[in-house]
């Protein structure tokens, strides 16, 4: 037993460092794997990643401004992603291309300005903390940000849940019904930028699109109903938050990849065991409740 | 770190230091970085047209050199490089420009130590391995390439660069000789400085904590121990078993102070610092110089800036 707390409990209890770093994934689980379930359920698995990279010129003007300093570079990145975002998507209904289409160019256009920003500095060392933040280095600051960007995305949740679930799931119906359509597809995006900018903070900006993604994926091995399938997803996301710190605890390994790669081991395991994976998923070929 | 970083760097990472063109013909030198690109301008003097390729406060380990630095690297006679994988990005320029120039590794001949493997204490040192490893400089780990960290080998780099502008440049060999005594009589009274200053401090305060391995050198030559989380390189991310390693041997009240240096993310150095409850005592200048106005535009005022940062902070 001893060697057990040892093992699960100590490091936490040792080093505020180690509770920090948990405190900051576990809150980002909470709030960016539901994000990641609607993100997969409208097709737009891929679309975070991009959204993710579009980020970079935002976060590379606040660095450039004023260095490696929370506030700026959040807020530069939150500006940069929603207009991204905003762009593809207002694109995407105006006209004939659609949403793949608009935020590939988008956010190929917008990557290659933040390198660019990025290398006007001279040093490209920084770009690599900006690609890579480290969990490890989460101050008061940070968990605050990405406390209340939880806050946030749990009240638009659970404030427009059916609307965000209509829209993904049927659509015409929701414009059937209501023209609330286009206003839960925007604020919808606006959380998604939002979960990545807290993201970036802990994971960097190509890790933090992971701890979204994975859970959510993983999930939808074991559910067809959409809360379950959040849930699961939290539960998924906090516990290889959990397991990704201890491994890089005991085995010195760098923390972001470890978090990572665990939500990686989390979907492989789905894949193989879960009710709707390779195992038992060709039993229930007729039920199609869930795109 | 505001202040060492000031804005009006972001676009100097090409820095040509030279005097206004005079009738004769200069030898076209390039440094690859800004502490280099310092022992050249004091040996060659107005005579070289000197090109500093990595600049102020920016960082040689990982630098992406743009298409000018080709430019600059075919038409240069002499490359000055530190050599033993300090600078990843050379090799690959020196290729790809097919530049003519000498490459000359400075740090050919001065007194190199093997780099840690975690970076965790100073101690001890397996002899078995050394003499199989000097010679593959290539291969950033094997040795340490800060050579420049302690002033006896950066007395070691002028005579080289001194040599080697002389094959070049057969007539100016006077001038370079002399400019090159005169700059190593001031690093020799630097030298003596440095090691007053940390004779000052108290024996058991002797051990500082910086975010890389950058001062392995100049604690080996001046009697201080150094601890780091992050190896030589600040190419990698520390895990969280390095961090709790560190603020346990902070704990055992083995360090002193914590100092940050000028290229690397201050924000680990800070949560340690937060989580220990040790001072942070201010930024160090470890692989670049800093700008023309900052604490740390020549080496020589880099180093003494250095020693009396730590000074003050250890030895209060």
């Amino acid at each position: 037993v001893q060697t057990l707390h040892d093992i699960l409990i100590g490091p936490f209890a040792e080093f505020g460092f180690m509770q920090r770093a948990l405190a900051g994934s576990v809150l980002l689980a909470i709030s960016a794997c539901p994000v990641g379930v609607f993100l997969m359920l409208r097709r737009m698995s891929l679309a975070g990643d991009a959204i993710a990279h579009s980020v970079l010129p935002g976060v590379a003007a606040g660095f450039l401004l004023f260095g490696l300093e929370i506030l700026p570079m959040t807020i530069g990145g939150l500006i940069a992603g929603l207009l991204m975002a905003l762009t593809a998507g207002a694109v995407s209904r105006a006209t004939v291309q659609k949403e793949d289409a608009s935020m590939a160019a988008f956010y190929l256009i917008s990557l290659a300005l933040g390198v660019l920003l990025v290398s006007m500095r001279g040093s490209s060392v920084d770009l690599i903390h900006v690609l890579f933040g480290t969990v490890l280095a989460l101050d008061a600051n940070a968990l605050w940000l990405i406390g209340g960007v939880a806050l946030v995305t749990l009240c638009a949740l659970a404030v427009f849940w059916r609307a965000l679930v209509a829209e993904c799931l049927d659509p015409l119906f929701l414009r059937s019904v209501s023209n609330t359509g286009p206003v839960v597809h925007y604020l919808f995006l606006v959380l998604v930028v939002l979960n990545l900018v807290a993201g970036f903070q802990a994971l960097g900006t190509l890790l933090a699109v992971g701890l979204m993604m994975l859970p959510a994926l993983a999930a939808r091995f074991w559910t067809n109903r959409v809360w379950t399938m959040c849930v699961l997803a939290v539960a998924i996301g906090i516990a290889a938050s959990l397991a990704g710190l201890l491994v890089s605890f005991h085995f010195a390994l760098p923390s972001g990849p470890a978090i990572v790669l665990a939500c990686g081991a989390f979907y492989v395991a789905s894949i193989l065991f879960g009710t709707r994976g390779v195992a038992r998923g060709r039993k229930r070929y007729a039920r199609h409740r869930t795109a | 770190m505001k202040t060492v970083r000031p804005l009006a760097l972001a676009l100097t990472s090409i820095s040509v230091i030279s005097l206004p063109a005079s009738a004769q013909e200069k030898l076209d030198v390039v440094a690859s970085f800004s502490i280099l690109g310092d022992f050249a301008s004091q040996v060659g003097g107005d005579r070289i047209a000197l090109t500093t390729l990595v600049g102020p406060d920016s960082d040689a380990h990982v630098y992406q050199p743009k298409p000018a630095d080709a430019a600059t690297m075919t038409k240069a006679d002499i490359v000055l490089t530190n050599g033993l994988g300090f600078e990843g990005f050379l090799e690959r320029l020196t290729r790809s420009s097919e530049a003519k120039a000498t490459v000359i590794e400075v740090s050919k001949g001065a007194a190199l130590i093997e780099a840690e493997e975690d970076g965790h204490g100073h101690d001890e040192h397996g002899d078995g391995e050394k003499h199989a490893e000097q010679d593959d400089g290539q291969y950033h780990g094997a040795t340490d390439p800060h050579a420049f960290q302690s002033v006896p080998n950066a007395r070691v780099y002028v005579k080289t660069i001194a040599e080697a502008f002389c094959t070049a440049d057969a007539a100016g060999c006077d001038t370079y000789k002399a400019n090159a005594a005169a700059y190593d009589a001031k690093l020799d009274q630097l030298d003596k400085d440095i090691r007053a200053a940390i004779a000052a401090i108290p024996q058991g305060r002797r051990t500082i904590i910086t975010s890389h391995d950058a001062f392995a050198y100049f604690g080996k030559e001046y009697g201080l121990t150094l601890l780091a989380p992050v190896g030589v390189s600040t190419e990698a991310e520390a895990s969280a078993a390095d961090i709790a390693a560190l603020v346990r041997q902070i704990r055992d009240k083995k360090a002193s102070a914590i100092f940050l240096e000028n290229v690397a993310n201050p924000k680990l150095m800070e949560q340690v610092a937060a989580e220990t409850g040790i001072g942070i005592g201010g930024a160090l200048y470890s692989d670049a110089l800093s700008g023309p106005d900052g604490p740390a535009s020549d080496y020589i005022s880099l180093m003494r800036y250095n020693t009396a940062t730590i000074a003050d902070k250890a030895g209060s």
